[in-house]
């Protein structure tokens, strides 16, 4: 059983990626990031599914279809962002502001 | 199946002409022809019906009315008014009035409103006006006779507006359909009323229970009568409602002989004949109707006096005689009522149409001159009995009539409702006012008769010397309704001739099973003997008298013409000024409720409040709301995750906990 330390890396894993999200001002960085987050869920799931069944294992593959289509479609706006700006910071990037 | 069965006809037939010639006036306004077909065709139709149900009636009288129901109208719980016509001793003289008289007025009109535009447009509108009386007079229930009620306002409304390009008659349109709505308004809470009551709105349940339901003289039976009188005085034109009436002379003439005389104006003196048990079980209401009817009677003569247009001396006229009938209905001798309200169809309807055709022959001379003198005033008129003798004669027998000269119908009629004013007088000291009232009220009608005939007909004419030769009798088509009416007006007395000519009070037993429950609360002795021969020899010596007097002092001096007359000044100024009630009303009611609105309402209440605090309030609170919130919508994704961030872990706490 290495159920422990699989659930502690998955936390390490996801703080990364969350204090890379909050921290980071590259899109693409930030992209990677909550690609980590995705991942540390992942292994949560893969982890718990010895307890409780292979219903776990089914949501992985779920997550990674879902991440899969997250990037082409995350990467196509940051290459369009880029285009338009020739910057891909997010910080110049507030064209929502109210 | 007998006729009866089909008394629906008689509505369902003026409702084919108004919409065939609803239809004419839309898309073949020039078929002037196939009008003439239509209009008063379907209206004899519908009197043939009539005399058919009539006459069924007269072989087997029943003893209680005779329901004909359509279908199911108004089907809510306990609330069950079906679309139904109650066929009894007293709708079927309506209907009869109603439907003969109207069939005369369509025929004088094709005469009268031959070259007018309009020609479709006023016979479809005239026929509705038939409909919606038939279901008024026929009407089972309250709430179908308030169908009626509103519609014959309608027609009358859009018939006094009928040459609306002229904004006073438009006006004169809608001061009428005004004046109604508050008399309706009093229809409407009397309705509740009996419904709360009662629970049913049908007049025979009404008035098989009300003796047993209703304490005698209680305040409830009190404030429905009264209510009903409301709208009593709303659309016969009494006191205080009664302005409307002159000033609906302003549409054609037939439609004041049709409807501001013969039926509409008398739908009041139905309503009371017809829930005469709740009246009878209300003294204090009683009163208040004989009183409002002989006080209208008089009131309204005095007004009559000194007006000049001919068709205002007859409105005025009109007013005074609704009075009387009131007077009857009010003192309890509700047939003699209904009796007056039939003699009184003849011979107003004929006075009116024979104006007409004096309107008529003034308006084509003045036409042909291209003269922009007054025709309907009689200072312009005079020696027309040279130009239009069969008009002058008949006109001459109304006059008779309406001053209760003997063996006209009027005098009957009129004399009767005196008789039992004063017959009342012995119980309640009060009615002896009425009385004098009324016997005052007559002599003034014989007097301002006697003006109006000497004005228009005797002495020299005044008409002009160009105009002279363009005045001629009217055509057949209007003066054969005349000499029908005529006829009536000579002999309607023979409907309920006294026991003292040898007659037998016909129509007075004709109404009993209708009248009945009402007689039998509230008896009336008529006088006998000595007493009833002293009542009709001061009746008749006081008509005479006003005609005496009123041709005299007509014909005394040489009439100006309206040009050349002086102002009228002193109390002649205040009758001629109709007490310059209108514009009391207009000073004490019109003019505060249009300040309140405008000031008050319009400028404080809408503009003030409705639009500054809650519209525009409500707009300002929320642009502060979003200018304050729109601080948050940075466009910076990272603040955006932060705070879903925070959000995600406080969600996460509280389903953890």
């Amino acid at each position: 059983m290495i159920l422990g330390p699989a659930l502690g890396l998955s936390a390490i894993l996801f703080s990364l990626g969350v204090a890379g999200v909050l921290l980071r001002r590259n899109a693409i960085i930030l992209f990677m990031c909550v690609e980590l987050m995705l991942n540390a869920v992942n292994l949560t799931f893969v982890a718990l599914a010895q307890l409780y069944g292979a219903s776990g294992q089914i949501m992985v593959f779920f997550v990674m279809t879902v991440a899969a289509a997250e990037a082409a479609v995350g990467l196509a706006i940051i290459l369009a962002i880029f285009r338009h700006k020739q910057t891909v910071d997010l910080q110049n990037i507030n064209l929502l502001r109210g | 199946m007998t006729l009866t069965h089909v008394v629906w006809l008689t509505v369902a037939l003026p409702l084919a002409g108004f919409l065939a010639n609803g239809a004419l006036a839309l898309w073949r306004p020039q078929a002037k022809g196939l009008v003439s077909v239509l209009g008063p065709g379907t209206l004899l139709g519908a009197f043939a019906v009539a005399v058919g149900v009539f006459l069924e009636l007269w072989r087997e009288p029943p003893h209680a009315p005779i329901i004909v129901t359509l279908w199911p109208w108004l089907p809510v719980d306990r609330l069950q008014v079906d679309l139904a016509f109650q066929v009894d001793q007293l709708s079927v003289v309506m209907l009869l009035i109603v439907t003969g008289v109207g069939s005369l007025i369509h025929l004088f009109s094709v005469g009268y409103m031959r070259e007018d535009p309009g020609y479709a447009r006023y016979f479809s509108y005239l026929n509705l006006f038939i409909v919606f009386m038939l279901v008024l007079v026929l009407g089972s229930s309250f709430p179908v006779m308030f169908i009626g009620w509103e519609g014959v306002g309608l027609c009358s409304y859009l018939l006094i507006g009928f040459w609306f390009s002229e904004k006073a008659n438009a006006d004169a349109g809608k001061k009428a359909f005004i004046m109604n709505r508050i008399g309706d308004f009093g229809f409407l809470v009397a309705m509740f009323y009996i419904w709360r009551t009662f629970g049913s709105l049908d007049f025979v349940y009404v008035s098989e229970h009300a003796a047993s339901m209703l304490p005698a003289g209680g305040a409830i039976v009190t404030a429905i009568t009264l209510f009903l009188f409301l709208g009593c005085t709303g659309k016969s034109a009494q006191i205080p409602l009664y302005t409307w009436l002159p000033d609906a002379m302003a549409g054609p003439t037939p439609v004041s002989a049709l409807i501001h005389a013969a039926t509409m104006v008398t739908a009041g003196v139905y309503l009371v004949a017809r829930t005469n048990v709740l009246f009878a079980l209300a003294p204090v209401s009683s009163i208040v109707v004989a009183g409002i009817g002989a006080l209208t009677a008089l009131f309204a003569a005095t007004i009559g006096l000194r007006q000049y247009d001919i068709k205002k001396v007859l409105a005025y006229s009109t007013v005074s005689q609704l009075g009387y009938m009131f007077l009857g209905v009010g003192t309890g001798a509700y047939a003699s009522g209904i009796f007056h309200l039939a003699t009184h169809a003849f011979f107003k309807a004929l006075l009116f149409l024979g104006s007409g055709s004096v309107i008529h022959a003034m308006h084509h001379a003045y036409h042909a001159t291209h003269s922009h003198d007054d025709a309907q005033d009689m200072r312009n008129m005079g020696g027309l009995r040279r130009y239009m003798p069969w008009t002058f004669g008949l006109m001459l027998v109304a006059t008779l009539a309406i001053a209760g000269i003997p063996p006209f119908s009027g005098f009957f009629s009129k004399d009767e409702i005196l008789a039992a004013a004063f017959a009342r007088g012995a119980e309640m000291p009060v009615f002896y006012l009425f009385y004098g009232m009324g016997v005052l009220a007559a002599l003034l009608t014989a007097f301002y008769m006697a003006r109006l005939m000497a004005m228009t007909f005797l002495g020299e004419n005044r008409t002009g010397e160009k105009e002279r030769g363009h005045l001629h009798e009217a055509p057949w088509i209007m003066t054969g309704p005349l000499v029908v009416l005529g006829a009536l007006s000579l002999v309607g007395g023979v409907l309920n001739l006294p026991h003292l000519v040898g007659g037998h009070a016909a129509l007075e037993r004709w109404l009993e099973p209708v009248m009945e429950p009402a007689l039998s609360l509230r008896q009336l002795v008529m006088p006998e003997g000595s007493t009833e021969y002293l009542l009709v020899g001061a009746a008749v010596a006081i008509g005479a008298l006003g005609l005496f007097l009123g041709f005299r002092a007509t014909l005394a001096r040489p009439i100006p013409t309206a040009r050349q007359a002086p102002p009228d000044t002193g109390f002649a100024l205040v009758l001629n000024s109709k007490y310059f009630v209108d514009e009391l009303y207009d000073t004490v009611i019109v003019r505060p409720l249009v300040w309140l609105s405008r000031v008050v309402l319009w400028k404080g209440v809408d503009q003030g409040v409705v639009d500054g605090v809650g519209v525009n309030g409500a707009a300002w609170a929320s642009r502060l709301a979003g200018g304050g919130l729109r601080l948050l919508q940075t466009g910076q994704v990272g603040i955006y995750v932060v705070l879903f961030l925070v959000g995600a872990i406080w969600i996460l706490r509280a389903v953890i906990r």
